[in-house]
C-alpha cells in the first residue's frame, strides 16, 4: 500500500511510530495527483508548494513531539472555503481572481489541527449541480467510471478522496452535496447538525441549509475529522453552543437495541433495483448487528424537493447579489452605464444553472409570490421538520438509500434540470430539517459502481451516527476496492 | 404560469440578461420547475408558523469593541476596477 | 375649497456606538476611504454578521423614550436591490417584526398638547457614499458607513401642518440627543428626515395621494420643502390636476421639489427574513435594565424647571433644548440660589455670545462657577448690573472669573459713603446755578446730579448709595 491511500489514523500510526514523515505522505499524495488527476480533474488549483512547506512544518512538529489530531495529514479543500492568500472560486467565472484577505474558521481549525492542505476541490458552480459540471472549471470525473459524474456538488472533494488524490477532504451541503458525492464516489460523507460547524468563510449558497463537514475513507476517519471541524464560533450568529463530544468513542461500539427507523417514503418507484438490493443487504446487517428495524413514516417526504426548489434559490438569489463586478471578482469590459455593468458582469460571470436558480428565487420573492411560494415553502419545511421529529421519538436512527441511483453519465441530466434536482430526493429533507446525515459505503453495481447508504439522527446527534456507521462498516465486510486509473 | 414577460422583469430585478433564443428555453424550464413547486398547494398550512431557522438560536451578540479594519489598500485589492482610495463604477444614467 | 394637509414622518438616526452594527469596524466619521470596513461590511463572500448587542439597547431606549411597545421578539429580514453603496446587494433591516411600536410623543401645538403617534422604531444597517465625477462617466464608491447603525422612526400620519412637522422633529432629535445615543447632526446625515406628505378636502376620512420627499437637511429645509410641497399639491387640484404617488426631491437652491421618478425603480424589495441573523429576544428584565439608564427627558425637565425654579414654561423650554445647556443652568443655580437670574444670564448673553460664534455649551469658557459667582456680586451689590454686563463679556473673551476682571479694571463699586460724600460736596461746589435751581423746586435736575457723581467715579459709585447721599446732601 501506498502512504497517499492509507486512511488518517493509519498514517497517524506510522507517524507516531517514526515509519513516515509528513514530507514522505505529501510526495506521495502528490505523485498520485501527477498521475491520475489529468483524468480525474478533481482540483481547481493544487497547493503544492504550500503543502510541502507545511509538511516539512509538520515533520518539525512530530520531532519536538507535539503531534496533533492531523499533524502532517494531506487534506482537500472544497474551492467554496476561504482560504487567505489563496484563490477562492466557488467553481465560478464570477470568482475566478478572488484571493480573500481571510480564512474560514475550518481552514483556520484545520491548519491549528496540523492538517497539510493540497488544494482547492472542484465543485459545481456556487455549489449548485449534483455532478460538478456545472463548474466554471471544467468538469470532475467519476474516479469509478471516467465516463461518469461524480456527484456534486462537492465533486471534487469527494473524487480526490477516491482516488487517493488526498487522505480527507472538506466539502460542504446544502441539500445532499456531501453525502451524495459521497455514495457516487464509494466513501463516507458526512453533513453535520446546521450550527454544529461554522459557516464563516463558506461562500453562502442558501445560508439557512448550509453546513460544511468532511469527506473520509472510513468512519473512524470522519470521527477525527469532526473533532477538529465541530464547535462554537462568536463569528457565526447561527452557530450553536452545545458540548462537542469526543467523536471517536463512538467508534467500535456496537448498536444493540437501538431502533432504527426505515420510511416507506423513501423506497419509491425509480429507485434502481441494484440500489435496493444493497439497501435491503445492508439492513440485514443492521438487524445482525444488534439492531431493530421498524417501519416508520415521514409524511411529508414527497414535498421536501419543492420546498427545498424554493427556500435555497430565493436565499441564493440575495446571496448572490453581492457578485455585481464592483469590489471584486469579474466585471464586464463593455458597459455604457451601471445597469449595463450590473447585467452584462452578472449575465457573462455567472452559468447556466447558477442563473435559474437565481432567476426561481427572484421569482418567489417577487411582490404578489412571496406568500405563495417562499412562506408557503417555510410552512411545509416546519411540517417536515416535525416529521422528523416525531420519527425520531420512535427510533433511534433513520435509514434510507443515499442516492436513487448509483452515479450517472456525464452530460445525462444537464439539460433537464428537474431530472437533476431528483438526484438529491433522499438528501434535501436532512437540510430542511437541519439534522445529520452520513453517507456510508454499502456495496457496487454489478458494473463496479459504489452505492451509499444514509444514516440520519436527531439535532447534535453526529455521535449516534458514526456508531452505527462504524458498526455497520465493521459487520457488513463490504470488500475493499479502489478504483482502477 | 410563468410568462415571457414576467421572465424579463424577474431577469431585470436580478440584473441579468437573457437573450431572445435564450428565452424560450429558460421560460419553460422554469414552468416545470413551479409546476413542479405547485404541488405544495395541496397542502393546508394554515396556522403552521413559517420555519426560516433550522436551529432555534436567539441573541447571538457582539461586544461593542473596535478592531483594527482591514485598511484600505487590502480592502480595494481585488476590485475590478479601483482609483486613488475608491471603488470606481461606470456613472447612473438617469 | 379648503384642504387639511397630512404629513408622516420618517426618520434616520445614526446611532453613537463604537462600531458598526453587524461588524467591529470603527463608525467614526471622516476616515480615509474605505478604510473602516473589513470583509464583513465589504459583503465579501462567505463572510456573516453578527449583532451589536449595543445597538439593540441604543433602539430600546429611543423606543422607551418615546412610549413604544418593545416586542418581546424581533428579527432581521434582507431588502434586495442593486446600487454600489450597498455592497451585499441587500440592506439588513427589519421588516415584519421591528423592534417597538405603538409608541406617541407630544407637541405643543397653541397651547394644547397634541399626541403624534410612532408607528415603530426599527434597527438597520446605514448604506456607503456614492461621489459622482461631474466631468467623467464614473462614480466613485466609499464604504465607511456601510453598516453604520442607524435606527428608523416612523410615524403616523398625525401630522396637520409643515410647522407640526418640524416640531415634531425638533422632539424627536432632543430626545436622541439627550439619550445620548445620536450626535443630531443633521448636515453629516447623522439624523436624516423623509417626510409623505398630501392633502385632502377638510372634513374628507380618507387620505389623499401622497408625495414622499426626500434631501431636506435641516430643520428649515423640512418646513419650507412641506410649504412648497402643500401648495404644489394645492395648486394642482384646484386646477384639475392629480397628485401621483412618487418621490420628490427637494432643492434648496431653486426651493422647490422636483420628481425623481426617472431614476426610479419600480420598488420590488424581495423582503425575506434573514438566515444569517437569529431572533433577538427581550426580556421583561432587559426592558428594566435600560429603562433605569433612561436619563430625564426634555419634558419632564421643562416641567421640573417651572416648578422647581419657579421660571416661566418659556424659559424652561429654552434651557432644555441641549440637556448640556440645562445641566449649565442647574449648576449655576446651585451656587447662587437665584434661579431667574441665572436664567436671564444663560438665555440672555451666555446664548447670545455662544450663538454669535456657533459654539456649542460644552465649550463655553465661562464656566458654570463663573456666572454664578458673577450673579452673586450683583445680589450683594459689588457690582451694577450695568458693570456685570461688561464684566461678562470679557469672561467670555478671557475665560477669567469675575473677580480677577474687576481687579484688574478697578471695577468695584464705591460703597464708601465717606468718600462719595467728598465726590458730591465737590460737584455741589462746582455747580451752584444747579444747586439753586433744584433747591427752588427743579426736581429734574436730580438726575443730571446723578450723572456727574457717576461720571466722577468713572460709573463704580454704588447707585443706590449714590441716591441716598444725594438726597439728603442736595436738601441741605
Amino acid at each position: 500500500m501506498e502512504l497517499n491511500q492509507l486512511t488518517i489514523h493509519e498514517l497517524q500510526g506510522k507517524i507516531k511510530s517514526g515509519k513516515t514523515s509528513a514530507v514522505q505522505i505529501a510526495e506521495s499524495v502528490f505523485k498520485r495527483i501527477d498521475a491520475v488527476e489529468k483524468q480525474v480533474h478533481a482540483y481547481i488549483r493544487l497547493m503544492k508548494e504550500e503543502a510541502l512547506a507545511a509538511a516539512k512544518k509538520a515533520d518539525d512538529d512530530i520531532k519536538k513531539g507535539n503531534i496533533k489530531q492531523l499533524t502532517g495529514i494531506p487534506i482537500a479543500l472544497k474551492d467554496i472555503v476561504c482560504t487567505k492568500g489563496i484563490t477562492t472560486t466557488c467553481g465560478s467565472h464570477i470568482l475566478h481572481n478572488f484571493v480573500p484577505p481571510y480564512n474560514a474558521t475550518v481552514v483556520e481549525k484545520l491548519s491549528a489541527a496540523g492538517a497539510v492542505f493540497v488544494g482547492k476541490a472542484n465543485m459545481d458552480e456556487f455549489a449548485m449541480g449534483s455532478s460538478t459540471e456545472t463548474s466554471y472549471f471544467g468538469v470532475t470525473r467519476n474516479p469509478w467510471d471516467l465516463e461518469r459524474i461524480p456527484g456534486g456538488s462537492s465533486g471534487g472533494s469527494a473524487a480526490a478522496v477516491a482516488a487517493d488524490e488526498c487522505i480527507a477532504s472538506i466539502g460542504s451541503d446544502t441539500g445532499g452535496s456531501i453525502r451524495q458525492p459521497a455514495a457516487l464516489c464509494g466513501i463516507v460523507g458526512l453533513k453535520p447538525t446546521y450550527g454544529r460547524v461554522s459557516r464563516f468563510g463558506l461562500v453562502a449558497f442558501a445560508s439557512s441549509l448550509d453546513q460544511i463537514g468532511p469527506f473520509t475513507k472510513d468512519v473512524e476517519d470522519c470521527a477525527i475529522m469532526m473533532n477538529v471541524l465541530a464547535g462554537y464560533d462568536s463569528r457565526e450568529s447561527t452557530s450553536v453552543q452545545a458540548e462537542v463530544p469526543d467523536y471517536r468513542q463512538f467508534v467500535g461500539r456496537d448498536i444493540k437495541g437501538w431502533k432504527i427507523g426505515i420510511p416507506k417514503e423513501y423506497f419509491i418507484e425509480g429507485i434502481d433495483p441494484e440500489v435496493s438490493s444493497a439497501i435491503k443487504k445492508a439492513i440485514s446487517v443492521i438487524e445482525k448487528s444488534g439492531g431493530q428495524c421498524i417501519d416508520i413514516s415521514l409524511p411529508h417526504t414527497q414535498y421536501c424537493l419543492a420546498v427545498y426548489y424554493i427556500i435555497a434559490p430565493a436565499e441564493a438569489s440575495s446571496n448572490l447579489a453581492r457578485y455585481d463586478g464592483v469590489k471584486y471578482g469579474f466585471r464586464t469590459a463593455e458597459a455604457r452605464d451601471l445597469l449595463d455593468m450590473y447585467k452584462k458582469t452578472r449575465t457573462q460571470g455567472f452559468g447556466a444553472e447558477v442563473k435559474r436558480r437565481i432567476m426561481i428565487g427572484t421569482y418567489a420573492l417577487s411582490a404578489g409570490y412571496y406568500d405563495a411560494y417562499y412562506k408557503k415553502a417555510s410552512q411545509v419545511r416546519a411540517l417536515i421538520k416535525r416529521d422528523f421529529e416525531e420519527a425520531l421519538k420512535k427510533c433511534d436512527i433513520i435509514l434510507t438509500p443515499t442516492t436513487p441511483t448509483p452515479a450517472f453519465k456525464i452530460g445525462e441530466k444537464t439539460d433537464n434540470p428537474l431530472q437533476m434536482y431528483l438526484s438529491d430526493i433522499f438528501t434535501i429533507s436532512t437540510n430542511l430539517a437541519g439534522i445529520p446525515g452520513i453517507s456510508v459505503p454499502c456495496g457496487f453495481t454489478a458494473s463496479g459502481l459504489p452505492i451509499g447508504m444514509q444514516f440520519l439522527a436527531g439535532h447534535f446527534e453526529e455521535g449516534k451516527l458514526i456508531q452505527i456507521a462504524s458498526a455497520y462498516e465493521k459487520n457488513a465486510k463490504i470488500e475493499k476496492r479502489r478504483p482502477q486509473l | 404560469m410563468i410568462s415571457k414577460q414576467e421572465v424579463e422583469y424577474v431577469a431585470h430585478l436580478a440584473r441579468l440578461e437573457i437573450d431572445d433564443a435564450q428565452k424560450d428555453k429558460f421560460t419553460s424550464q422554469l414552468n416545470d420547475i413551479l409546476l413542479y413547486i405547485d404541488k405544495l398547494n395541496e397542502l393546508d398550512t394554515k396556522g403552521v408558523e413559517p420555519m426560516s431557522h433550522a436551529i432555534a438560536v436567539t441573541n447571538a451578540f457582539r461586544d461593542d469593541k473596535v478592531v483594527e479594519s482591514i485598511g484600505t489598500e487590502s480592502s480595494l485589492a481585488n476590485a475590478p476596477d479601483a482609483r486613488g482610495e475608491f471603488f470606481r463604477v461606470p456613472k447612473v444614467i438617469e | 375649497m379648503e384642504f387639511e394637509t397630512v404629513i408622516g414622518l420618517e426618520v434616520h438616526a445614526q446611532l453613537l456606538t463604537e462600531t458598526k452594527i453587524f461588524c467591529n469596524c470603527s463608525t467614526k466619521f471622516g476616515g480615509a476611504p474605505n478604510s473602516h470596513a473589513c470583509p464583513v461590511c465589504l459583503g465579501m463572500p462567505g463572510v456573516l454578521p453578527v449583532l451589536n448587542k449595543k445597538v439593540v439597547e441604543f433602539a430600546m431606549k429611543m423606543a422607551l423614550a418615546t412610549n413604544c411597545l418593545i416586542n418581546k421578539s424581533c428579527s432581521y429580514a434582507r431588502k434586495n436591490y442593486f446600487y454600489p453603496d450597498l455592497p451585499k446587494g441587500y440592506q439588513i433591516s427589519q421588516y415584519a417584526y421591528p423592534l417597538a411600536e405603538h409608541g406617541h410623543v407630544f407637541l405643543d401645538v397653541d397651547g394644547v398638547q397634541k399626541k403624534i403617534g410612532i408607528t415603530r422604531i426599527h434597527m438597520e444597517e446605514d448604506a456607503g457614499k456614492l461621489i459622482h465625477d461631474e466631468h467623467n462617466p464614473f462614480s466613485y464608491v466609499d464604504l465607511n458607513r456601510t453598516g453604520v447603525p442607524l435606527i428608523e422612526i416612523v410615524s403616523e400620519p398625525d401630522m396637520r401642518s409643515p410647522e407640526e412637522a418640524a416640531d415634531y422633529l425638533k422632539r424627536l432629535h432632543e430626545i436622541l440627543v439627550y439619550l445620548e445615543i445620536c450626535d443630531g447632526n443633521m448636515e453629516e446625515g447623522s439624523f436624516r428626515c423623509d417626510a409623505n406628505v398630501s392633502i385632502r378636502p377638510r372634513g374628507q376620512k380618507e387620505f389623499g395621494t401622497r408625495a414622499e420627499l426626500k434631501n431636506m437637511n435641516s430643520f428649515r429645509n423640512v418646513q419650507r420643502a412641506l410649504e412648497y410641497e402643500v401648495k404644489r399639491q394645492q395648486y394642482l387640484v384646484e386646477n384639475g390636476g392629480k397628485v401621483v404617488q412618487e418621490t420628490r426631491l427637494w432643492d434648496d437652491a431653486q426651493s422647490v421639489t422636483n420628481s425623481m421618478r426617472s431614476k426610479e425603480e419600480a420598488h420590488d424589495y424581495r423582503y425575506f427574513p434573514d438566515p444569517d441573523l437569529v431572533p433577538v429576544i427581550v426580556d421583561d428584565t432587559w426592558v428594566e435594565k435600560i429603562a433605569k439608564e433612561l436619563p430625564e427627558l426634555p419634558l419632564a425637565k421643562r416641567e421640573r424647571f417651572v416648578k422647581d425654579y419657579q421660571i416661566p414654561a418659556y424659559d424652561a423650554g429654552v434651557l432644555t433644548v441641549d440637556k448640556a445647556l440645562a445641566g449649565y443652568f442647574e449648576d449655576v443655580v446651585k451656587l447662587c440660589s437665584s434661579p431667574k437670574a441665572a436664567s436671564n444670564w444663560v438665555m440672555g448673553d451666555v446664548l447670545k455670545f455662544l450663538n454669535e460664534e456657533k459654539r456649542d455649551i460644552r465649550n463655553c469658557p465661562i464656566s458654570a462657577t463663573a456666572l454664578a459667582e458673577m450673579i452673586c456680586l450683583i445680589e450683594d451689590g459689588t457690582i451694577s448690573g450695568k458693570m456685570a454686563k461688561d464684566i461678562v463679556e470679557e469672561m467670555y473673551k478671557t475665560g477669567k472669573d469675575p473677580k480677577a476682571i474687576i481687579a484688574e479694571k478697578g471695577m468695584v463699586q464705591i460703597t464708601d459713603e465717606g468718600a462719595l460724600s467728598i465726590a458730591i460736596q465737590k460737584i455741589m461746589d462746582a455747580n451752584p446755578n444747579q444747586l439753586k435751581d433744584y433747591r427752588g423746586g427743579k426736581d429734574k435736575l436730580f438726575g443730571f446730579f446723578v450723572g456727574q457723581v457717576m461720571k466722577a467715579t468713572q460709573g463704580k459709585a454704588n447707585p443706590q448709595l449714590v441716591n441716598d447721599l444725594l438726597k439728603k446732601m442736595l436738601a441741605g
